[in-house]
């Protein structure tokens, strides 16, 4: 179960590019394990490592200036494809509480919601000018979640926040029990309803 | 005014447990499919907190993504993908869940054996730790792909929370020309719409092109609409369908079918039902589609060029083109037609079930593979394999050179020992192209199989509006109607 979270407050680093799927966050070649551990060593793997598997160092978080960043200011579509939650489970391992972008793959942002990461969606233009700003390594952002606000010390851009996502990220709620101690009533219910064709039957040749 | 309803909201609706104001919804899950790579963490949560899986009898575990292809009675060398196989294993039996193990004469992709043997029916809701469980909407069925936790959730509580998703409807008019395939339709339609196309929606296929098409050309649409953003993909059954399920091996029988069949002839969305976005294509004018980039929506006409990052609309798209044009080798203004290969791919569950392999088969009959290229068929799942053998497809490709393997997601992943190496060339008729998915350096071009087939003869992409297609019957003497 995830940490409460109720505000993130750190380095904000730039990642410049679109359509950054969670194949180029976490390459299949590593999600063989059976644990979770370690996962940040795989993060990006393919865009900080040379040929021979070592750090070239010019990947923007392997920069000195960005290291220990807790927010990562993106472009558009981050987090679409695989809906492998290694993605996410290698940015928060890495230390990533807070993603800004224009868009988020469905399911990644789902994923995210559910340890303790928080996407925040902002305007294009928006997250562009947060982008150059953050580029110069000198942008610390306070995200208040409960308040809804991004501030640099002086400014503040308010965000929406969807009202579940935000409760299960303040609480750092468990849905499991939360559904089984709430729900279980209406999911007897329906299992007395089903059709009968509906369970699937091994035929009986097998 | 009384508006009809969609499919999507009958399916909805039926499955609805309750809503909460802040726009959640709870609804009920008919069928879980579970792999061997996303649910060890979910399995070992079950076990931390002492839970069960609710329905066993509606959560079926297969192994497909990193399993071997080769022979089958040989050890599984790698020792990383034996253990995750091992973990399923024993969580399938701790757990009570039938379980399609590598030895399995019904293993396959996840997506290919739901369909094939009734799992996956009309009207159902259906999740699988998988993005691609958007492909079994083309049977009608609302199907989520959802991450780990997630998982966790549907094996404790058999059910799921999810925000509903807005409605699109993309409406598929006119009629392919020879050699043009639904892959080719799927992939035009990501081109237009971007990968960020539909976040947030559930696409409904429409129109009359959608119900010309077989099941299983459907199956490759709606695998592939996740690769536009969206949530999934539905498609009104109609008689093909219950056809398609119809003797499977789940699939209901007796008086049961008869209920079935009632039920599922009430689902297809009604006349006047109302979407909240519409987007037509005509497709036929459509030319074969092949990607010459990092992301599905980076897809030309085989007769058109290799684009500039110059003409890119933005600097950020045209950083993008830059980038994908680095990562694939490649020039502007190469024509398609131009691009040499190393490697042919025929397998995924985009497009590796029986009538893919037939259409491959059709092209390559009495040909030979290119002497530059590496060509393989992978088959959708066990089953696939059998029915092709037993009408003597294999045959057929291996007497042109391929290598005809055993069922898996094999290089459309490259998560077993079937990779591309770095800068490899490869034509596929998978559903990603991302940087080094099919392993680590890989250059991936997705095309139907038809011109995956076409291009292992020649070594490198041709129009296939040209290719000879010997005719089905001849391609197995009394045999085949696929
Ligand atoms: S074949 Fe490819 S896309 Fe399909 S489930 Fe396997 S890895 Fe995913």
């Amino acid at each position: 179960m995830p940490e409460p979270l109720r505000e993130v407050i750190g380095k904000a680093c730039p990642l410049e590019a679109d359509d950054v799927d969670t194949d180029q966050i976490f390459p299949a070649q590593f999600l063989k394990a059976i644990e979770r551990r370690g996962m940040e060593s795989y993060l990006f793997y393919g865009l900080r490592h040379d040929e021979r598997g070592n750090v070239h160092g010019r990947f923007v978080l392997d920069r000195p200036e960005f290291r220990g960043a807790r927010i990562l200011v993106a472009g558009k579509n981050f987090g679409i494809g695989s809906s492998r939650e290694n993605a996410v489970w290698a940015l928060t391992d890495y230390g990533i509480r807070c993603i800004i972008a224009s868009s988020f793959g469905d399911i990644f942002y789902n994923n995210a919601s559910k340890n303790g990461l928080l996407c925040i969606r902002l305007p294009g233009q928006a997250v562009r000018d947060l982008r150059e700003r953050a580029a110069t390594a000198k942008l610390t952002l306070t995200v208040d979640l409960a308040g809804q606000t991004i501030s640099d010390g002086r400014t503040s851009v308010a965000f929406e926040a969807e009202p579940h996502i935000k409760e299960r990220l303040l609480k750092g709620m468990d849905d499991v029990t939360f559904t089984l101690e709430n729900y279980e009533a209406e999911i007897r219910e329906y299992e007395r309803r089903i059709p009968r064709f509906v369970i699937p039957r091994t035929p009986r040749s097998s | 005014m009384v508006t009809g309803k969609t499919i999507f909201s009958k399916v909805w609706d039926s499955h609805l447990l309750a809503e909460r104001p802040d726009g959640q919804s709870l609804i009920y899950v008919d069928r879980h499919l579970t792999h061997e790579v996303t649910s060890p963490l979910a399995f070992e949560a079950l076990r931390k907190a002492g839970r069960r899986v609710r329905r066993p009898d509606l959560t079926f575990a297969v192994m497909d993504h990193n399993v071997p292809t080769g022979d089958r009675s040989l050890p599984v060398s790698d020792e990383m993908s034996s253990k995750q196989m091992k973990a399923l294993t024993g969580n399938a039996t701790q757990f009570g869940l039938t379980l399609f193990d590598y030895f399995s004469p019904y293993q396959g992709i996840s997506h290919v054996i739901g369909p094939e043997l009734g799992l996956t029916i009309p009207g159902i809701t259906l999740t699988c730790g998988d993005s691609h469980t958007s492909t079994h909407g083309a049977l009608g069925a609302l199907a989520l792909g959802i991450g780990s936790s997630e998982g966790e959730h549907v094996f404790a509580t058999q059910s799921i929370w999810i925000k509903k998703p807005r409605e699109m409807a993309i409406t598929l008019r006119g009629r392919l020309r020879k050699g043009v395939t639904s892959k080719d339709v799927i992939l035009s339609v990501i081109r237009r719409i971007g990968t960020g196309g539909a976040i947030g929606n559930v696409v409904e296929f429409v129109g009359e092109a959608t119900s010309n098409f077989s099941v299983e050309e459907r199956l490759t649409i709606t695998n592939m609409a996740i690769e536009g953003g969206a949530r999934t993909a539905i498609i009104s059954p109609d008689e093909k369908v219950y056809e398609y399920i119809r003797g499977s091996k789940f699939a209901p029988t007796g008086a049961d079918w008869g209920d079935a069949l009632e039920q599922w002839r009430s689902l297809p969305t009604d006349p006047g039902a109302v979407y909240d976005s519409r987007i037509d294509f005509n497709i036929s004018e459509l030319e074969p589609q092949v990607s010459w980039g990092t992301n599905p929506a980076m897809t030309v006409g085989v007769t058109e060029s290799i684009p500039s990052p110059s003409e890119a609309p933005t600097k950020e798209d045209a950083l993008s083109v830059e980038r994908a044009l680095k990562y694939m080798g490649l020039a502007p203004g190469t024509r398609i037609t131009d691009i040499p290969l190393d490697t042919v791919f025929i397998g995924s569950c985009t497009n590796a079930r029986l009538s893919d392999l037939t259409e491959s088969a059709r092209v390559i009959k009495g040909n030979h593979v290119n002497k530059d290229v590496r060509a393989l068929v992978v088959p959708g799942s066990q089953l696939v394999k059998r029915r092709a053998e037993e009408l003597g497809l294999d045959k057929i490709f291996v007497e042109a050179g391929f290598e005809w393997r055993n069922s898996g997601c094999s290089m459309c992943i490259g998560m077993n020992e079937d990779k591309l190496s770095p800068g490899e060339r490869c034509a596929s008729t998978s559903n990603r192209n991302f940087e080094n998915r099919q392993g680590p350096g890989g250059r991936t071009h997705l095309v139907s199989p038809i011109m995956a087939a076409a291009a292992a003869l020649h070594g490198r992409f041709i129009d296939t509006r040209e290719v000879e297609l010997i005719d089905p019957e001849e391609l197995a003497p009394g045999g085949l109607n696929a």
